[in-house]
């Protein structure tokens, strides 16, 4: 036990002793939690929007202005023709036009139909859907206000038309940082984690210090174990900022249980930790255990967690492969928790999953320990 | 106290050692004498258990260096090649976690590294990194001595070390012998070599010949004459193109010849004066590793 304190304390001060990297690491999660939450969201918000609009009646004006006041649109420019729709696409001003017919409100009033075109520039397909949306959705509110209206005055009664309704559950306004939290969280651990702990036990071996560790008689899960010690308290420190950040500066509310949401955080650092310790068994420079885990192993963790591709919509055997990455259950148990907030019994799962990834790395991490030095 | 057998190991179709086998008693300084990528410290991580050969077997402290690594672990003092303690650390915290990695304390040992550790004393609290090259060796040496080790592997500890601290350190062997430790050191200096009771010439893994220094130099078969002329280089080069001469090495300011029949010295052909000189050990090692 002593040694194991004595290396503990050791692993301390080499990481008190490198101000710059302690500095980056604490710094380096709130910059990705700000970068992330603000500048790189789906939300929509302004999208650049024209109107066609041949009849200039009550009906389209007061769509027009519907659409123009919510945040979601910005009014640019008034067209006149459909060949100036084509231009305004190309040239980038636009990313959404509204076409209204010929005699829209007089069309609508007596035949109870009128047409009303959105066209997207969907080269961003997601967010072109998105803002389609609430396009359609203005358009229909406005519509029924309409329609009511006309009921009043003209004593017509005409069939009811079933309106789909779209109900956004849990993200009512869509926003993009209640998606992105989760993802950046997962992944802003994890890379911190195992970018770490793998480059300190690398560097051990580098420096040539992991030969003399080596002929002495201290056992190999101490030396993996006082390895891992510091990086988890200092990915405390980072989960605690960012869980503050994520509350009071992004606005994402923690709707269920705080203690439940940092018991299961602390179960995802430590899967970091120990995927540091898988890492550092495999590669033998610094720089090649930095690669590893801030690139090879960052690219299926971005790309098959679900953080910004849905795992519905993957192909099946993508799919299948997306349950290796344990930021994929850390991003399912987080949204469950914090935005959905339910109860201990449904993250069951996730918890889990990931102790035994802890529990499976861990035992890999030590066995694959190389008790001499490799020829 | 050491015992290698047969020892040869390959790295990648290159063989790095070749049919080693050697022996060191208790209580003995036995130096591995030879010049870079020799095989020594190959040699060194078998012995610390660190590698493992590709055949023949060594024991070390009446222990199996496979079988018995984790005993063998707790019993040796090993000191690499290069400086391999915690550069970030304070001397003082290098040496208290070695100690405790090998549930010890300084307090309890201090008897054994006082005579070195009292000089890098006074930096205790300077970090390792920025410790001279003679004070990190004290510090690395301080630091594989505080288990009381029974055999201490020393690899290359004096390379790159000024004269002085070469000197203090062999000293400081000298000492720790006197208290039984049983010492196998590595060095590719040749005045070295006759501070050791016994040593053994290796090249390119290949052990040439074990015995005290002494003897090597008294066995020595030929007489060497010293040339010392301002134009060493050309004397050289018109040496080594002659039919009487065996040998020829620079050795610092002057040369180093060994004639195959002393009768028939071609003095004409040198424009210098021969003087003859007692052999030393790296007239040895040279004639040797020629053969």
């Amino acid at each position: 036990m002593k040694q194991f304190i004595a290396f503990v304390r050791k692993e301390f001060n080499h990481i008190l002793r490198d101000r710059r990297t302690i500095l980056i690491l604490l710094v380096m999660p709130i910059v990705q939690i700000i970068l992330f939450g603000f500048a790189i969201t789906t939300e929509v918000k302004d999208t650049p929007m024209a109107i066609l609009d041949p009849s200039k009646d009550e009906a389209t004006r007061q769509v027009t202005e519907q659409l123009a006041a919510s945040r979601f649109f910005t009014l640019v420019s008034e067209l006149r023709s459909t060949e100036e729709v084509e231009k305004a696409f190309q040239k980038g001003d636009v990313k959404l036009v509204v076409v209204f017919s010929d005699n829209f409100q007089s069309n609508l009033f007596h035949t109870g139909e009128a047409a009303v075109q959105i066209i997207a520039d969907a080269s961003d397909p997601n967010q072109a859907s998105t803002f389609t949306n609430y396009a359609s959705n203005i358009i229909t509110t406005v519509y029924l206000d309409l329609a009511s209206k006309t009921q009043i005055i003209t004593g017509d009664i005409r069939p009811l038309r079933i309106i789909p309704e779209i109900k956004m559950l849990y993200n009512p306004q869509m926003k993009g940082a209640y998606s992105f939290v989760p993802g950046v969280m997962g992944l802003v651990l994890v890379l911190i984690c195992t970018m770490m702990t793998s480059i300190s036990i690398v560097r051990e071996k580098e420096m040539g210090t992991m030969e003399v560790l080596l002929v002495s008689p201290v056992k190999p899960i101490y030396i993996l174990l006082a390895k891992i010690t510091p990086y988890f308290a200092l990915s405390v420190i980072n989960l605690t900022s960012i869980l503050l950040l994520s509350v009071f500066v992004l606005g994402v509310p923690i709707k269920g249980s705080l203690s439940l949401l940092i018991l299961f955080s602390l179960l995802f650092i430590f899967v970091g930790l120990t995927l540091g310790l898988l890492v550092s068994n495999i590669v033998k420079t610094q720089v090649a255990a930095m690669i590893f885990s801030g690139v090879v192993m960052m690219m299926p963790t971005l790309l098959l967690s679900g953080m910004i591709f849905p795992i519905d919509s993957m192909p099946k055997i993508l799919q299948w492969i997306s349950v290796i990455p344990p930021n994929r259950w850390y991003i399912e148990g987080v949204v469950k928790l914090m935005i959905q907030g339910v109860s201990a019994k449904f993250v069951l799962k996730e918890f889990v999953i990931l102790g035994l990834m802890a529990v499976l790395l861990l035992a890999v991490s030590l066995k694959k320990f190389n008790v001499r030095l490799s020829k | 106290m050491i015992q290698a057998n047969n020892i040869s190991l390959n790295y990648g179709g290159v063989s790095a050692l070749k049919d080693i086998s050697f022996q060191v008693e208790r209580g003995e300084i036995f130096g591995l004498i030879g010049p870079d990528g020799a095989g020594k410290t190959t040699l060194f991580r078998i012995l610390t258990t660190l590698l493992l050969a590709d055949s023949g077997t060594a024991i070390v402290d009446g222990l199996d260096v496979v079988r018995d690594y984790k005993v063998i672990r707790t019993r040796v003092g090993y000191m690499p090649g290069r400086f391999s303690l915690y550069q970030d650390l304070t001397v003082e915290e290098n040496l208290s976690f070695f100690a405790t990695v090998f549930g010890t304390t300084i307090e309890e040992n201090y008897h054994l590294i006082k005579d070195i550790y009292q000089q890098i004393e006074p930096f205790k609290n300077r970090r390792a990194g920025k410790l001279s090259g003679g004070m990190k060796q004290k510090l690395a040496l301080s630091c594989a001595l505080i288990h009381k080790p029974a055999v201490l592997f020393l690899d290359e500890p004096t390379t790159g070390v000024d004269p002085v601290s070469r000197k203090e350190f062999w000293e400081m062997l000298k000492r720790l012998k006197l208290q039984g430790i049983t010492i196998l050191v590595s060095t590719p200096y040749m005045d070295e070599a006759s501070l050791c009771d016994r040593i053994a010439f290796i090249q390119k893994g290949k052990i040439l010949t074990i015995d005290p220094p002494e003897k090597i130099i008294a066995d020595f078969p030929y007489k060497v004459f010293a040339v010392e002329a301002d134009n060493n280089y050309k004397i050289l080069k018109q040496l080594r193109q002659s039919e009487s001469v065996r040998s020829v090495f620079s050795f610092g300011d002057s040369l180093h010849v060994v004639f195959k029949d002393v009768s028939k010295i071609e003095k004409e052909q040198i424009n210098a004066e021969l003087k003859e000189i007692a052999p030393t050990i790296e007239d040895c090692f040279m004639a040797l590793a020629n053969n």
